[in-house]
């Protein structure tokens, strides 16, 4: 199975973690916003605003498309296998076999651009609940029928 | 499963209290729980005249039995055909509803005050994870007896190929069960031994420092005992005479009694925790029975074990001792998470009991992988970068040597330490089971089941990236098993290994 390409997740994924980057970014944006005016630092203008409005603009245009680019799934006949992680890899593999229940969650973020986050869950104390974001609603949906119907007729 | 009344056909016909005696323990440990804050109480407000004092501890002992009495009328308990209710609760009444079948451990405990009266703890542990098991305090012993043989009846379902197979007779189970292990007094205090508690140790010079007021000087200094020796001022005619030699008697008699205080306290523990303790093989799993004050009565399903885990120490790894655990969803008392199978045993005692929960021991022919040097070299060099920076910074404010000369031992031990772990690491797979040897100075080695996985998992960090090795984590229900830097390439190997394995059985058809 290995070798084999990973399904990139929808494209919309970018624009929901960007703009759960903006939303992230506001704090800062604005106690930076807030040292300059207030002129507390005693260094000259917009020495400490332009570096962190650098930062925060990688933050929220670069990071997003470099953690969708990370992230991936591979749906085979018997299991899934989801990639995720820029600096801390993680490459997981549920086997259908082993799946107690599954979620299809819905933040109002994910929402706003049609997605959904499909979660498996096992028994085991490691990878107790594998999240597996940025799928589109229907397809989300159906792989949770796809494996709900796979576990089904295993167990028939 | 019920009918639309919600009432499932049952065997008792009224539900039942727990023993109206357990009202007098739960009022009694309420009283000593309350008593310490209450003495304090008085205590810090500078005193309060007596009335006042009688007033206070009469009301907190009727409140105490008041409660305790409400608890015990509103909790009720009812054994049905399919589940078991608890019904209880002063004001929010709750009742939950447990099935046969998701009961996965039956569990008796009897501490000291309710063992005196003759009376138990029963727990029904359903691998919900710890506070959300049922338990029922307190029963009479026949009753938790009666409890435990009723849910083991209940309990339907194919034994599992493992259970069948070490079950030949079941009769002789029910009468009572095969000894698998056990460990006399001399064993238990032997295992006490090893047990030397470095707490007591740590206590006591604690103690000795909060103390300290009491010398007539100050001991951790050594002016204090040379003045002594010397016969200054503060010393004790005679003493003066004697010099060096006492000093270094004084020293070394004390630094022994410290010893055998430690020596003593761990073998009083171990004695405590593990008298009499007996393991038995019974119709429906391990039984295992333990405790001097509170004893403990515990009973795990063989299909339950989801991985086996022989321990064991620094030292008593020298004297072939070792400890073997089962992993499974269910707890094992508060405390432990994993059910303690034989916790002081030789190896050639240890896998007819890995044996008995239908896992094999290592064989002659496995073939042992080793990890990756490079995330125990990694590790070396990170520590030595801090403790250089660190030792070296400190050394330059304080102006002395001894910081450096200290960061550049820490470097050592952490060389020696990590340098240990990298040998004694390593895994192995064979087309049966996983097999994975960790622990630098105490050594452990976990078996499990590749069926019984529930998940694998790939995971590196930047380091790991760039050194191209990788931790594999199985998914072990109620455990964790990490195999730590591999290549990339065998972890892969293992994962897809493990994977292949998982899927051929599939869970519901899992026994457990």
């Amino acid at each position: 199975m290995e070798g084999e390409e990973l399904t990139p997740l929808h494209p919309n994924h970018v624009k929901a973690l960007r703009l759960a980057a903006i939303l992230a970014a506001i704090p800062p944006f604005i106690a930076t916003l807030v040292i300059e005016l207030a002129h507390v630092l005693p260094v000259p203008r917009g020495l400490a605003l332009v570096p962190v409005l650098a930062l925060l603009v990688w933050f929220v245009i670069r990071m997003p498309l470099r953690r969708h680019a990370a992230r991936g799934y591979q749906m085979g006949a018997d299991r899934l296998r989801v990639v995720r992680g820029l600096l801390w890899r993680k490459d997981t593999v549920v086997p259908f076999g082993r799946v107690q229940h599954i979620d299809v969650e819905r933040g109002p973020i994910e929402r706003y651009y049609g997605l959904a986050t499909l979660v498996l869950h096992t028994a085991g104390t490691h990878n107790a609940s594998v999240p597996l974001p940025g799928l589109a609603e229907a397809d989300a949906l159906e792989m949770r029928e796809a494996i709900r119907e796979k576990i089904r007729r295993d167990t028939l | 499963m019920s009918d639309p009344d919600g009432v499932s056909p049952v065997l008792d016909a009224a539900p039942l209290r727990t023993d109206p005696r357990g009202f007098l323990v739960r009022a009694l440990t309420q009283l000593f729980q309350g008593a310490i804050p209450a003495v304090a109480a008085i205590i810090g407000t500078g005193g309060l005249a007596l009335p006042v004092i009688a007033g206070v501890l009469i009301f907190g002992g009727a409140l105490s039995f008041g409660v305790a009495w409400l608890q015990w009328r509103r909790l009720t308990y009812l054994t049905g055909a399919d589940d078991i209710r608890v019904e209880k609760g002063l004001l929010s009444r709750s009742a939950r509803s447990v099935p046969y079948e998701r009961i996965q451990d039956v569990s008796i405990e009897q501490k000291w005050l309710p063992r005196l009266l003759g009376l138990a703890e029963v727990r029904f542990e359903t691998g919900a994870g710890g506070k959300e098991e049922i338990a029922l305090a307190y029963l009479s012993l026949p009753e938790s007896e009666r409890l435990r043989e009723l849910v083991r009846e209940r309990k339907e379902g194919p034994p599992s190929p493992a259970a069948a197979m070490a079950e030949p007779s079941p009769s002789a189970a029910r009468a009572g069960g095969d000894v698998l292990f056990a460990m006399d007094d001399r064993r238990v205090a032997m295992f006490g031994l090893f047990e030397f508690s470095l707490v007591v140790f740590a206590v006591l010079l604690g103690v000795t420092q909060q103390f300290d007021f009491l010398f007539p000087f100050n001991i951790w200094e050594g002016d204090g005992w040379r003045t002594l020796v010397s016969g200054g001022e503060a010393g004790i005619e005679g003493l003066a005479h004697m010099g060096r030699v006492t000093l270094a008697l004084a020293v070394a008699g004390s630094l022994l009694a410290v010893v055998l205080l430690g020596i003593v306290t761990g073998i009083a523990r171990t004695f405590m925790r593990e008298y009499g303790f007996l393991l038995e093989r019974t119709a429906r799993g391990f039984r295992r029975r333990r405790g001097l004050f509170s004893k403990t009565d515990v009973l795990m399903p063989v299909h339950r074990v989801q991985a086996a885990l022989v321990r064991s120490g620094l030292i008593r790894r020298r004297f072939g001792w070792y400890a073997l655990d089962f992993i499974s969803l269910a707890q094992d008392g508060d405390k432990a998470e994993d059910h303690v199978i034989a916790p002081f045993a030789q190896l050639e005692e240890i896998w007819p009991l890995v044996r008995a929960a239908g896992i094999e021991p290592p064989g002659e022919g496995l073939e042992w992988h080793r990890p990756s040097h490079r995330p125990w070299l990694y590790d070396t060099l990170l520590n030595a970068l801090l403790f250089t920076a660190v030792g070296i910074g400190v050394g330059v404010a304080l102006a002395s040597p001894f910081p450096p000369a200290l960061g550049a031992l820490a470097i050592a031990g952490a060389a020696i330490v990590n340098f240990i772990g990298w040998r004694r690491h390593r895994h192995a797979i064979d087309n049966r089971q996983i097999f994975s040897r960790t622990g630098s100075l105490s050594p452990r080695l976990a078996l499990a089941p590749l069926v019984k996985l529930q998940s694998a998992e790939i995971a590196q960090s930047p380091l790991g990236r760039w050194g191209g090795y990788a931790t594999v984590r199985l998914g072990l229900a109620g455990g964790k098993l990490d195999l730590h830097g591999l290549p990339l390439a065998q972890a892969k190997a293992v994962r897809d290994a493990a994977v292949e394995k998982i899927v051929a059985v599939d869970f519901s058809r899992l026994p457990g």
